[in-house]
């Protein structure tokens, strides 16, 4: 018999995150011959998510279905995902490298006792070997890690495995596996959503973040509407948290987010090397600054010399004509 | 109230890293205490002093740490301990540290233990939750507010920018997001003092650990720069050529629209 790696599905709203299909590729990069195991948690829609994860490539699917599990908690879910584990015996577990995924896969791997590589960003196999590429320092540098002994467990970046295509041939068993849920010390008792639209920061292909140049929170205004025509997401620097222009949760740099998006758009934005190592390793960088000595234009791959509130505007209008 | 923080040097975050024969050069570098292991030390002194007891900070290092748990006690922080593993210990990973913070917080009975949520060197960020899955306590990570009434704690939590209103009981562990509050800067009364604080320094004997117990799951085989990126094209003319062009370039040369 194969052996088997888990894939432990995330939803948002209700959909599942693209990562959790990135992560299901993961598996198959890990060991190609693997049997593909999805894990879902949650009270609803989990059939139906389970046959898109078999659509994405998995073998089958284990899901565990209770009303403790509707919104994420570390005890819930890792209850769930543990008696998923001890019944499946895996090989390796992937999930995305997550607000979920980090907070609930420490607590497993200590559960097991075993190692964990967080944050891969690629995979090879040497031999018998299987080598993770994850960034450290922010992405000033890089270490391949492997594991020493046990279990093959990591999360990956969203947005650089890429996932298989979609392929609705593909058939699997979805089935549901009852989990007793303890009742749980820690209680959800209300989510305040912040963050601007479905696009979030980390997974999003396209990052439009805002300086210091920015000069106001109203400022942002044009960079969300930019954000919203190239359906990205809007990003900033620590000087522009700091000055009150947004929250930090929108903060990219060596504190705040690391963003690998394909398409980064630095709208006045100096360049700060902790700014850099947060979006230097972004596919193609734009740097739109007045100052022609920013250092943000030494690692942009096309770049404008000019007024931000000038040049914004039309770089918007002129994607409107282009999609329209 | 029985405060501990776990605390990490890292490099400055103004170092360029420097790789020889896969290692980081540390030579000559600046260390400082993590960022969000500041925010941790700051809401520790806030908690104690609005609650009473005493602040422990405890870092795994070299003799050389001792500097960054010295400014943590110039802060405000009651009393410091420093586990020193550089003669035991070549590698370490998430597990041995955790294997290590366990054995330490045994005896402790710690009603509240904070951590950054990520260190900006490694960036794990597993020390945190694997700590608290194995003292089998609450822990909520990337907090940005904590209120404690009690054994009650009210917290909020950053959710990639959504903010969960969670509640939660003591013995907690929590992690530090930014946002929590504003680290004070040491004050020259603080740093004299400091200087007289208690600081234990431990080795892995003293917590009845021995070194087979602490070998890594994971091992680092390399370490390398990425590639030097080559500064691009910077556009000329008027301004709507520039971003036509600019336009024309994202679809047709780097296929990105």
């Amino acid at each position: 018999m194969s052996e088997k790696i888990l894939v432990i599905g995330e939803s948002r709203d209700g959909v599942l995150r693209n990562v959790t299909f990135e992560a299901i590729a993961a598996a198959k990069k890990i060991k190609s011959d693997a049997e593909v195991v999805g894990v879902l948690c949650g009270n609803e829609n989990l059939e139906s998510q389970g046959q898109e994860m078999v659509y994405y490539g998995a073998d089958r699917v284990v899901t565990v279905k209770d009303d403790k599990l509707a919104s994420y908690t570390s005890e819930g879910y890792g209850q769930a995902v543990l008696a998923v584990i001890e019944g499946e015996n895996p090989y390796g577990i992937v999930m995305g490298h997550t607000a979920i995924g980090k907070d609930l896969t420490p607590k497993i791997a200590s559960k097991l006792e075993s190692g964990l590589i967080s944050d891969a960003v690629d995979i090879d196999v040497d031999g018998d070997e299987v080598v993770f590429t994850r960034p450290i320092y922010s992405g000033k540098a890089f270490e391949k890690k492997v594991v020493a002994e046990g279990l093959v467990f990591a999360t990956i970046r969203p947005n650089n495995i890429p996932s298989l295509e979609r392929d609705e041939t593909r058939t699997g068993d979805v089935q549901e596996k009852i989990v007793e849920i303890s009742d749980l010390r820690t209680v959800i008792k209300e989510v305040l959503r912040k963050a601007t639209d479905g696009v979030d920061l980390s997974e999003a292909k396209v990052v439009i973040a805002g300086g210091r140049g920015v000069k106001s929170a109203d400022g942002f205004k044009p960079l969300y509407e930019l954000a919203e025509v190239l359906g990205g997401a809007v990003g900033a620097s620590r000087g522009a948290c700091d000055a009150d222009y947004c929250d930090y949760s929108l903060q990219i740099g060596q504190t705040g987010k690391v963003v690998t998006p394909d398409l980064y758009i630095a709208v006045g934005i100096s360049g700060a090397i902790q700014h850099l190592a947060g979006m230097s390793n972004s596919k193609v960088i734009v740097a739109i600054n007045k100052d022609p000595e920013a250092n943000i234009f030494n690692v942009a791959d096309y770049g404008i010399v000019g007024d931000l509130f000038e040049i914004v505007p039309i770089l918007t209008e002129e994607i409107k004509k282009l999609k329209a | 109230m029985n405060i501990y923080v776990l605390l990490k040097k890292t490099f400055d975050t103004e170092e360029k890293i420097v790789v020889t024969n896969g290692r980081i050069e540390d030579d000559g570098a600046e260390f400082i205490i993590n960022p969000y292991d500041e925010y941790a030390v700051e809401e520790a002194i806030k908690q104690r002093d609005e609650h009473g007891g005493e602040v422990t900070v405890v870092t795994i290092g070299d003799e050389d740490s001792e500097k960054q748990l010295r400014t943590a006690l110039a802060m405000g922080a009651d009393k410091a301990v420093l586990i020193n593993t550089e003669e035991d210990l070549e590698d370490g990973d998430a597990f041995t540290t955790t294997k290590i913070l366990e054995a330490f917080f045994e005896d402790k009975e710690a009603d509240l233990i904070l951590a950054g949520n990520v260190a900006i060197d490694e960036a794990s960020g597993q020390v945190g939750p694997r700590l608290a899955e194995r003292l089998g306590i609450n822990y909520v990570t990337t907090i940005t507010s904590l209120e404690i009434d009690g054994d009650t704690a009210k917290i909020d939590k950053d959710v990639e920018g959504d903010v969960e209103k969670i509640e939660t009981s003591l013995p907690l562990l929590v992690t530090c997001q930014q946002g929590l509050n504003e680290p004070r800067y040491p004050s020259l009364p603080g740093i004299m003092k400091a200087k007289k604080k208690p600081l234990e320094e431990l080795e892995i004997d003293d917590l009845d650990l021995d070194e087979d117990e602490l070998e890594p799951k994971t091992k680092t085989v390399d370490i390398f720069l990425p590639p030097e990126k080559e500064a691009g094209r910077v556009l000329e003319g008027e301004l709507e050529d520039q971003v036509k062009e600019l336009v024309s370039l994202l679809r047709n040369e780097a296929k990105v629209l």
